[in-house]
């Protein structure tokens, strides 16, 4: 139980420090957002022939960014952190001028959609086609699927979505070419939005799924390898259990174990790659809103997105950690070593 | 063949007396003679392992393909220029520009070949910096253990926490970076933590090595031990590991670029293909500018391919033998198949 406590601990502590130094970074960086935004306003009344008060455009940009540009960075983190942990308090876009919290909220399911999706769909392939590798082991099926899988691997997954996009959407019209739900249906449990929300999904889902698919197979397929000539498999063999069951519960269980911290990382990097999937494919998740608030240096939207980000990166590796035991039985909860 | 070792009846050996084989050996070995066994051991012997294997032979043809490219064949090939040939000519029609033009009629072929340049710098900014990193940080808490162990690695974790491309995306905004070098060195800031934490596991197994626990009773220092002991074991993964940061890098630069996060004021594949895709309206309409959106893709999938299967031979080269020394579970006739086809 210990140890659960002191994961979390961690976690959060994580979660607070990586958080402070984007903030930091932000503020600290010349041409920071308020320097950005005062530099826009004043080019734009120049160019109107208007007098210029520097004054009164410094206190515009505070106003839009929240940012007061005298007070330390570490009390304006408190500050920001505070209002996001009691009032959920993100602060205005000043791109779609709306309170951030709202438009992350709303983007939020259809981006954790996209990447769960992705994810499990390409890790269950990797599995899949990593142990049947395996299973044929220098057979011509094994030396095809491995030139396959490395040729999967090269390509890059956005390289997949904008092909797929061109050819399955454009030319052939089978797919939606951007957005996430047909315009005319109405949201709800009727068949024609959920159907379209299906189809809308269905390229950016098949292109995460290159990014879950195209790491592990090999890998997969090398320790399914080595487990296959262990001893307690011969010994399943001899004791005459199907092939299904050597399959399943002692060939696949035994060789996932290396494979699942690769798993915590892929999380980290599903939700990452989802942001240029979203772009490419026009889907108005937090990726997209992250991309249109960088290029246009919505500061407390970036802020913002940053958070959910980070959140769900912590929580699914908190997670992945804590689950850990459950599926290899022998993993110590953190043992101490020796210090040189 | 230790001098100071007695026999068991208490004499010593008959080498103690006369100097070992080897130094005698070396006594008689000129300088020319040890270079030359030096690099058939150290260069030739590796690359000939590397050779006897196909994913080598293809991957490491290709990467030298493309730094061909990126160094003579710059020289050789003019630069594209404005109005050299029709627009939007298709490929393999006119010889002179075999891969068609663009827009503005240069040569794409040209413009693929002037653009390696700037790929190969910012490949190698982010090898050198994710590795650099990642061989300080993972070595340096892999081999001390303790509280600095508990520290690089929470650190590590942090910046695992950090979302990588969400965090690029913002630093490409905040900096605006032109020059190749700084873009590969921010596009590989979420590459370390996770080399750095592979390279640590593999310390942790080294570290209580015989080997290790000789060097650390005879006094050795830390630096000296991690530098001469423990760099040389884990040479081949970070190789095979600074093939994967440069193929990580290629990607990312590149869809930075393409989705337009990125300035830029010199042509590259990333850019290229944002031109196809805005200018020539090549997704939806790859009838007329198809080519041009075509083209950098095959050299980006081209590049990574190579480097991925060069990684993957010298992983099946290097492993087999990292692997047998390290595992007690694998049988000895299994090993050889672990990294096999």
């Amino acid at each position: 139980m210990n140890y659960y406590i002191r994961r979390f601990a961690q976690a959060i502590v994580t979660f607070v420090v990586g958080m402070f130094i984007t903030f930091a970074l932000y503020r600290l960086v010349p041409g920071g957002p308020v320097e950005q935004i005062m530099q826009d306003r004043i080019q734009r009344m120049q160019d109107r022939g208007q007098q210029v008060d520097t004054r009164q455009v410094a206190e515009m940009a505070e106003q839009l960014t929240g940012i007061n540009p005298d007070q330390p960075i570490p009390i304006s983190f408190y500050e920001w952190l505070r209002d996001i942990v009691l009032y959920q308090d993100f602060g205005e876009s000043i791109l779609f001028q709306d309170p951030v919290f709202d438009i992350l909220f709303r983007a939020m399911p259809w981006s954790i959609f996209l990447s769960v999706y992705g994810l499990l769909l390409g890790f269950t392939a990797t599995i899949a086609v990593g142990v049947f590798m395996a299973w044929h082991e220098g057979t011509k099926i094994d030396s095809g699927l491995t030139v396959f899988v490395l040729v999967m691997r090269s390509i890059p997954y956005y390289v997949a979505a904008i092909v797929m996009l061109s050819v399955l959407a454009f030319q052939w019209g089978i797919f939606p070419t951007g957005g996430r739900a047909p315009p005319a249906a109405q949201p709800g449990f009727n068949l024609e939005f959920m159907t379209g929300i299906a189809r809308h999904a269905a390229l950016p889902i098949a292109s995460n799924f290159i990014v879950g698919f195209a790491g592990g197979a090999i890998g997969m397929r090398a320790l399914s390898v080595r487990v296959i000539g262990a001893d307690y498999l011969r010994s399943a063999r001899l004791r005459g259990l199907s092939t299904n069951r050597i399959l399943s519960r002692y060939l696949t269980r035994n060789s996932i174990l290396p494979i699942y911290t690769g798993f915590m990382l892929g999380i980290a990097g599903m939700f990452s790659s989802n942001v240029i999937t979203e772009v490419i494919f026009q889907y108005h998740g937090v990726g997209w809103f992250l991309l249109e608030a960088a290029v246009n240096q919505d500061y407390p939207l970036v802020m913002a997105a940053f958070v959910f980000f980070s959140g769900i990166t912590v929580t699914a590796i908190m997670v992945a950690d804590f689950t850990y035991g459950l599926i290899d039985p022998r993993a110590g909860t953190g043992a101490t070593r020796e210090s040189f | 063949m230790s001098e100071k070792t007695p026999k068991s009846d208490g004499g010593v050996t008959q080498e103690s007396i006369f100097g070992t084989d080897e130094e005698a050996e070396r006594r008689r070995t000129p300088p020319a003679e040890r270079a030359r066994r030096a690099f058939d051991f150290y260069v030739a012997t590796p690359f000939r392992v590397a050779w006897s294997d196909w994913r080598t032979r293809i991957g490491g043809a290709g990467v030298l393909f493309y730094l061909l490219m990126g160094t003579v064949g710059v020289v050789l090939v003019p630069p594209p220029q404005i109005n050299e040939g029709p627009y939007y000519l298709k490929p393999f029609v006119d010889w002179s520009m075999p891969l068609g033009t663009d827009n503005l009629g240069q040569g794409i072929f040209k413009a693929l070949v002037h653009s390696t340049p700037a790929m190969m710098k910012m490949a190698l900014a982010g090898i050198v910096f994710s590795v650099g990193v990642a061989v300080l940080v993972g070595m340096i808490a892999g081999y001390k253990g303790g509280v600095i162990d508990t520290i690089l690695m929470t650190m590590a974790d942090v910046f695992i926490t950090l979302p990588g491309l969400p965090l690029i995306i913002v630093l490409a905004a905040i900096f605006s970076p032109k020059e190749p070098f700084i873009v590969g060195t921010i596009i590989a800031i979420d590459q370390w933590p996770g080399l750095a934490r592979m390279l640590r596991s593999q310390v942790l197994a080294l570290r209580d090595e015989d080997f290790v626990e000789a060097a650390r009773s005879i006094g050795l220092s830390t630096p000296t031990i991690v530098g001469q002991e423990l760099v040389p074991k884990v040479a081949p993964f970070v190789l095979i590991s600074a093939a994967g940061a440069a193929v990580a890098v290629i990607f990312q630069s590149v869809a930075l670029y393409f989705i337009g996060v990125l300035p830029f004021s010199s042509l590259n594949w990333g850019v290229m293909m944002q031109l196809a895709y805005r200018q020539g309206n090549a997704v939806a309409a790859p009838g007329r500018a198809g080519h041009w959106l075509l083209f950098p893709l095959l050299a980006i999938s081209g590049v990574s391919f190579s480097l991925i299967l060069f990684s993957q031979g010298l992983d099946r080269v290097f492993n087999p033998r990292l692997l047998a020394r390290h595992s007690e579970t694998v049988p000895e006739d299994e090993q050889e198949d672990a990294g096999g086809l």
